[in-house]
């Protein structure tokens, strides 16, 4: 499975890149919205996670452009971001987001959100016995 | 500084006795990260110290506060997410089409920790039977008083409330207190909270329909899982349901128990 990064921070993107990496997926990224719209019109993933915050096109601007072609109907997009307010959740939820992580997050937050979006990730259930 | 192997053989022992939860002896460094705020609590310069302690004093409210904090309080919401589709979407109406709809059901979270599993069985009758979920009653317990006070709370940080639990449902039944996410009152209305030690005898508990006991057996030996087990039939309505963890199953340690699909989901129920 293909995903699509997008977050401004270079170091949000190697993160989020390895994290996504070491949870099966093939992983492609950009710096603002309009360069995400070229490469998902290149290479349509199955996932986006986008940053709220971006200069130019910002993150819920590009989650509701992308919501609005029905090519994109069946991407899951999930909201990475410090926007920790509710009703920015609530928005973006409505606006068509998958689902939401609140930056700092740590991996298994990340798939237990894309298993929360329906997509595949290996369960990695760890026991620890005491 | 790692613990010495008297103390901690003592800690052991300590919490094999009275909580009956069995601790890897090559796991001392639980110890240290789990014991060491309780013992800086009490003035102790050091685990070690706290230990001794412990050993010079007759058991009480100290070793107590040692025991539980031993315990594995690891819990998020929604934990492994299927056992809770299963009850919404399956459990649920099957004891509701065998009760009646307008009979309350009463389920049971025990090893509750810090409230986050019964608050998710909370949630998830609300989304699925919603007004009626007013007629369902949780009961939550735990060993750990200290946790048990931070369930009923109800109050939360970022990290504990971004893993697990659905974007949608934290909108929806958490209110943004500065910094944290409490539980709303619709939500907190359901469940009471209660301490109690498993590996003890149980005070006397009303029959639950639902018994939520996840991950717990595998820290106890097998004898204790079984008296655990004979205790869980005697609460358990005859027709109820009991979810354990992934990894754990009531097979050779209980033949009292069948196991029975939920959906894709596997619990297990009292052989009649």
């Amino acid at each position: 499975m293909h995903a699509l990064v997008v977050d401004d921070s270079a170091s949000m993107r190697a993160i989020l890149k390895r994290t996504l990496n070491e949870g099966g997926f093939a992983v492609t990224t950009a710096s603002n919205g309009s360069d995400a719209l070229t490469v998902m019109a290149q290479l349509p993933p199955e996932l986006v996670l986008i940053d709220w915050n971006m200069p130019g096109m910002n993150g819920f601007e590009l989650l509701r452009e992308i919501r609005r072609q029905s090519r994109y109907e069946a991407v899951k997009l999930i909201m990475v971001t410090t926007e920790t307010n509710k009703a920015e959740m609530s928005h973006a939820l409505a606006a068509g987001a998958n689902e939401y992580i609140m930056k700092p997050f740590t991996p298994d937050v990340v798939y237990d959100k894309l298993r929360l979006a329906g997509l595949p990730v290996p369960q990695a259930e760890a026991v620890e016995c005491v | 500084m790692s613990l010495p192997p008297a103390e901690f053989d003592y800690l052991r022992r300590l919490v094999r006795r009275h909580a009956a939860i069995v601790i890897d002896p090559a796991k001392a460094y639980l110890a240290e990260n789990r014991l060491a705020p309780l013992a800086k609590e009490h003035g102790c310069a050091s685990l070690q110290e706290f230990l001794r302690l412990l050993q010079g004093r007759s058991f009480g409210a100290v070793h107590r506060e040692a025991v539980a904090a031993m315990a594995n309080h690891e819990t998020w919401f929604f934990r492994d997410s299927a056992p809770f589709a299963a009850l919404a979407e399956h459990v649920v109406p099957r004891l509701r089409r065998a009760r009646g709809c307008g009979h309350s059901l009463s389920l049971w979270s025990a090893a509750c920790s810090t409230g986050q599993e019964p608050y998710s069985i909370a949630m998830a009758l609300r989304e699925n039977c919603g007004a009626a979920a007013d007629t369902f009653s949780i009961l939550a317990t735990d060993l750990c008083e200290a946790a048990l006070k931070r369930a009923a709370a109800g109050i939360y940080r970022q990290m504990e409330v971004n893993r697990g639990l659905p974007a949608a449902l934290l909108t929806r039944y958490f209110t943004r207190r500065g910094l944290y996410w409490q539980v709303k009152p619709e939500i907190a209305a359901m469940v009471s909270f209660r301490p109690l030690n498993l590996a003890a005898p149980w005070p006397e508990i009303p029959r639950v329909d639902v018994l939520f006991l996840r991950n717990v057996l595998i820290y106890f030996a097998a004898e204790t899982r079984r008296q655990l087990l004979a205790q869980v039939r005697r609460v358990l309505r005859p027709d109820g349901f009991l979810f354990l963890g992934t990894a754990e199953t009531p097979r050779d340690l209980d033949d009292a128990f069948k196991p029975v699909e939920a959906g894709h989901y596997l619990c297990y129920q009292p052989n009649q």
